[in-house]
């Protein structure tokens, strides 16, 4: 299931601006990966390119490779589709498909992808709302509409849509950025049993997150405005937080700058 | 001692609550009454057209058979007689107007928004801006120029169907632009990140997210183009009797029943202009609320 992700010498472009530059990260299977650093520096964007997001946007490029187990997933004959079937994305902000009710969201993979059986569908919405520790707050209400929800149950949702699909890996874009501590709390809890399946890439402003939940860290910066982004230092989180081997990554961390 | 405030009575700092001033209120009053006398005055033409339209036409649509006759050997001075076959032809030719323009006006839409890119996108907008500039009668000009002159097909409610589709389509495209440019992009991206193909996403969740504003604004134009009165006057000659078929023949509509009854200057004749006109604002009414009907059937709930 898991798989590991190797980012080799990866460029990034939006149009002609160059905005990330020469990044190579490995991220291990079952393994929670955070991505820090300052606003701007280009996080989203690397982890849009690990499942050909990056290019929805017009004029937007990579270069370089991502293997996922080794097979590169910007190959030439790779179908975007596919690779996104098996890289699952939550975002930023809270996305439920508004005409969908609550189990329709979450079995949204699933039905598009032409399952019909209700009876299996009924089953995997059951199994991704437990695991995404949403089953309790709405399993009398399946029929609602998903975009009655709060914040924090939403993006609850978007997470039990992004894993019926079964990807072998979670990409999470600031996914607590929108909510209260306690569903933070309850999302922190969450990674750390999606792990156990799942390898997962998470972006955070929230030093605090990124020790909590990351296994390893990973922290890119600027050179200035208008260079584009690169990685500083990917180590273990432990040692990231208590003895990094670059001077920036300690300033950053300690709240020097940024 | 004979002070009139001592520094102890008056309040170290002035309140930071001022009453409103004057001159704001002036102005206030001035532009409240100003929008409310534009409002009334826009109101004033409305009002009096229905009322005329409903007072003149009222006692004609109210008659035994104007609903279910049509006007068939009916005398022109004779209170008789229906408009059905007229109410038949607005209908049948805004239905196939409408299943031309619609799909293609949609589609088109669709490519301006999901696809369109450079050079052809412009193109396609630029045209589309042209043909919403286009009057009904040039409208109406190029469709006998081409279908009955240069083709040599015959005058026929279908011709008029062509007509009304150049005017419908740039209004079909425009309002279904409009709502699809509504959805958010991060439901697409939601879509595409779970493996959904473009053309499914767009199909399974772009298209039913705006398909309540679409409605509207297609039926809001299938009413506009049922009162066009330009492509029947060129394009179909007038009926007094029904004509069932759209492809070959003379068939009635009602603008164009009310430009012939206008003719007549008989009182009978002055009775079936205002039942007739009465007619059309009441299909038309219909079908704004069947819109309205089906647009909150099909609205996003959130509750
Ligand atoms: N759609 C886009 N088109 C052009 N440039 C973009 C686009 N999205 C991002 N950029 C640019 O790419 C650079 C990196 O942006 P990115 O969104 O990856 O930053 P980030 O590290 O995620 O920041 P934040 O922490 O604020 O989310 C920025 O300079 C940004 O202006
Ligand atoms: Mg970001």
């Amino acid at each position: 299931m898991a798989k590991r992700i190797d980012i080799k010498d990866v460029d990034i472009y939006y149009g002609k601006f160059h905005a990330v530059e020469g990044v190579t990260v490995s991220v291990p299977p079952k393994n929670v990966t955070a991505f820090i650093g300052p606003s701007g520096c280009g996080k989203s964007t690397v982890l849009r390119t690990l499942n050909r997001m990056h290019e929805v946007i017009p004029g937007a490029r990579v270069e370089g490779q991502v293997l996922l187990d080794g097979e590169d997933i910007y190959g030439t004959n790779v179908d975007p589709v596919q690779v996104r079937r098996t890289i699952g994305m939550v975002f930023q902000q809270p996305n439920p498909f508004p005409t969908m009710s609550i189990r329709d969201n979450v079995v949204a993979g699933l039905k598009l992808a032409g399952t019909r059986d209700k009876k299996k569908l009924d089953e995997v919405a059951e199994r991704a709302l437990r695991g995404a520790n949403l089953w309790t707050e709405v399993k009398d209400r399946l029929n609602k509409p998903g975009s009655g929800l709060s914040g924090g149950q939403q993006q609850r949702l978007c997470i039990a849509r992004a894993i019926a699909v079964q990807p072998d890996v979670l990409l999470m874009d600031e996914p607590c950025s929108a909510l209260d501590p306690i569903s933070t709390l309850a999302i922190e809890d969450l990674i750390g049993q999606l792990k156990q399946d799942y390898t997962i890439v998470i972006v955070t402003h929230n030093m605090q997150q990124a020790a909590r939940v990351s296994d390893q860290t990973a922290f890119f910066n600027l050179a200035g405005v208008g260079q584009p982004g690169r990685l500083i230092e990917c180590n273990d989180t432990e040692k990231i937080f208590s003895n990094p081997e670059e001077k920036a990554t300690e300033d950053y961390i300690s709240g020097r700058f940024g | 001692m004979t002070t009139t405030d001592s520094l102890v009575d008056r309040p170290a700092t002035s309140p930071a609550f001022q009453p409103i001033s004057g001159g704001r209120k002036t102005k206030n009053l001035f532009a409240t009454v100003l929008v409310t006398l534009a409002f009334l005055l826009a109101l004033v033409p409305l009002g009096w057209l229905l009322v005329t339209v409903v007072v003149n036409g009222f006692e004609a649509i109210t008659t035994s058979t104007w609903w279910s006759h049509s006007l068939k050997g009916v005398m022109p001075d004779e209170v008789n007689g229906g408009v059905y076959h007229a109410i038949y032809g607005s209908v049948i030719q805004s239905l196939i107007c409408a299943i031309i323009a619609v799909p293609v006006g949609i589609f088109t839409a669709i490519y301006l928004v999901e696809y369109g890119r450079g050079k052809l996108a412009k193109t396609v907008t630029f045209m589309v801006d042209i043909l919403s500039g286009v009057p009904s009668i040039v409208a109406a000009l190029f469709i006998f120029a081409l279908w009955i002159t240069a083709f040599g097909f015959p005058k026929s409610a279908l011709a008029v169907s062509f007509a009304l589709v150049l005017l419908m389509l740039p209004v079909v495209v425009r309002s279904t632009e409009e709502m699809l440019r509504l959805v958010p992009d991060q439901l697409r991206e939601a879509s595409y990140a779970l493996g959904v193909p473009k053309w499914k996403t767009i199909v399974r969740v772009v298209l039913p997210t705006a398909m309540s504003g679409m409605v509207t604004g297609v039926m809001l134009a299938i009413a506009r183009v049922m009162g066009e009165t330009a492509p029947v006057l060129v394009l179909v000659g007038y009926s007094r009797s029904i004509n069932f078929d759209a492809f070959d023949g003379n068939m009635a509509s009602l603008p164009l029943l009310i430009m012939n009854e206008l003719m007549n200057p008989e009182a009978a004749g002055q009775l079936r202009v205002w039942g007739a006109a009465l007619t059309l604002i009441l299909l038309v009414m219909l079908f704004n609320l069947v819109a309205a009907l089906v647009s909150r059937f099909s609205a996003v709930r959130s509750k």
